[in-house]
């Protein structure tokens, strides 16, 4: 069973009490930026299978969202952060590269 | 290839079944080919059986990092139907399910196609009034759909309880021809016609890089070593993303986890396929006795073909409200799949950014019930390089330019 801790609240909240929210980090395109930067930001997506970013809901607890790190081969968390930030925190960027050597960075 | 039939029982039953022989063969990969069909589950068995079929391409290699069928193909509910709301994707669906008809006399391998009757259920009024005009469409379509009311409903699935705890039944969307076939045997039939027509079918051959030059495809490389090719197609499903990535560009599309159980053997008990998508589950029993049973995608992205428990209790509580008389059978297996979603929940069956390579994927959590008609559609994009009638409204580009199929909220299909 998946078991984020929510950095909101600091509760080690388990699947039934959170809303996935898709990935991290999209930088918003609205009117004024060209078709693809807009396509990019609605559909693309990064869908790696390894290490990847995204927003969490912790719906039925605090209700905040917040930002996780982990990996779509193996369900491993490498942690959480709040989600008032445009990237992932250095140290956590340093501890997914100690356990995954080959990762190519989060960009 | 030795053809089946009641001939071939009766002599083979007379020698001790000796004489069989492989189904299809399994080459070492070639130099080079024609055509590289990525991925030898059902919809790329497919793609390569009507590449030779329809268009007399039959230089061509499928290769496969697991075995045959061992994806989404073997891990689906087998559930066939056409009665999608926009023109495109019932066109599409149509003619999978038209060509899965014929399809055991076409492949000379029993699919078991089984046009039992499928049933969606209406339980709300919005549902009742999207099924209504479903059906309408289906009708100017030329697909077979009609409107059933609760009487009716009660008569074809008289398990069924029509005043659930939370939603009543209003009535239902009755497809009479669709039903259920045999996963496994569709991608086995297409690979043993594939490999009689000389190509090659090679198993446990992981693609690790895509081979291009000048902005066009030049092969693959993989875990047996170089494989060059004129033409490429990804036929990949739940890992089109990480195919995609290799080419050099990005797809509209999340990986997910989708589950499905099956029940320990009963007597037969329901003899239609069911779905009910407002409290979400579907189910129909098979020829063992197993009620087979599948619910949602698990929201999340995820390659590891397992899924959260709680959807499965999610699944069950759906379906025992709807049928109170399963409540205490057993679970017997789960296992998931991971599904492919787009943006809009249609298709993707295109050209790429890559000159010569062509990708189809994005069926989601429907694709089982496509393969025909989706192999059909990527055979003829590959042989001509341009899409024809039936893929035409499928390309990777709609997304730019705003031309959604929109079947996730027109025609409440299960995700």
């Amino acid at each position: 069973m998946l078991i984020l801790e929510c950095p909101c609240c600091g509760v080690k909240a388990e699947e039934t009490e959170l809303a996935p929210g898709g990935e991290a980090h999209l930088k918003r395109f609205g009117p004024g930026s060209s078709d693809e930067e807009f396509e990019a930001y609605m559909f693309a997506r990064k869908n790696p299978k390894g290490v990847h970013f995204e927003r969490w809901r912790h719906a039925y607890g605090c209700g905040k969202w917040f930002l996780a790190a982990r990996c779509t081969a193996t369900l491993e968390v490498f942690g959480t952060y709040p989600a008032q930030t445009t990237e992932p925190p250095a140290e956590l960027i340093a501890k997914i590269k100690a356990k995954r050597p080959d990762w190519k960075g989060w960009k | 290839m030795r053809r089946y039939s009641v001939f071939a029982l009766a002599r083979e039953a007379l020698r001790y079944h000796s004489g069989w022989g492989r189904a299809w063969t399994s080459p070492e990969p070639k130099k080079h080919y024609d055509v590289i069909i990525v991925g030898a589950g059902g919809h790329g068995l497919a793609t390569a059986y009507y590449l030779g079929k329809n268009h007399g391409i039959r230089n061509v290699a499928v290769i496969e990092k697991g075995w045959l069928g061992g994806g989404n193909t073997g891990r689906n509910t087998t559930i066939i139907r056409s009665n999608y709301l926009q023109d495109s994707s019932s066109a599409i669906f149509e003619k999978a399910r038209s060509l899965y008809e014929n399809l055991s006399q076409d492949l000379n391998y029993n699919i078991m196609f089984s046009p039992r009757g499928l049933l969606m259920l209406a339980q709300t009024h919005h549902e009742v009034r999207g099924y209504k005009r479903t059906v309408h469409a289906n009708q100017l379509q030329g697909v077979a759909t009609e409107w059933l009311s609760p009487e009716q409903v009660k008569k074809v699935v008289p398990i069924i309880n029509l005043h659930g705890p939370r939603y009543p039944v209003l009535g239902g969307q009755w497809q009479a021809r669709g039903g259920t076939a045999r996963h496994d045997a569709v991608a086995w039939g297409y690979a043993r016609a594939c490999s009689d027509m000389g190509m090659d079918i090679i198993q446990n051959c992981e693609v690790t890089a895509v081979r291009q030059q000048n902005g066009v495809v030049t092969g693959v490389e993989t875990t047996r070593g170089e494989i060059g090719c004129n033409k490429l197609g990804i036929v990949v499903a739940g890992h089109s993303g990480v195919l995609a990535e290799m080419a050099g560009f990005r797809l509209p599309v999340e990986s997910m986890a989708l589950q499905a159980l099956v029940s320990e053997p009963i007597k037969p008990v329901i003899d239609i396929v069911v779905m009910a998508n407002t409290v979400h589950g579907y189910i129909s029993q098979s020829d063992k006795g197993e009620l087979v049973i599948g619910g949602g995608t698990d929201g999340f992205n995820n390659y590891t073909q397992r899924g959260s428990f709680h959807h499965v209790e999610e699944t069950l509580r759906a379906l025992v409200e709807t049928f109170p008389i399963i409540s205490r059978l057993k679970m017997l297996r789960q296992w998931g799949g991971i599904v492919d979603m787009t943006g809009d929940r249609s298709p993707i069956i295109s050209k790429t950014p890559l000159g010569n390579c062509f990708i189809n994927c994005g069926w989601g959590t429907g694709g089982f019930k496509a393969i025909p008609g989706s192999g059909w559609a990527m055979a003829e994009l590959v042989a001509k390089g341009a899409p024809g009638a039936l893929a035409s409204e499928f390309d990777m580009w709609r997304f730019k330019e705003g031309r959604f199929i929109d079947e996730s909220v027109a025609a409440g299909v299960a995700h």
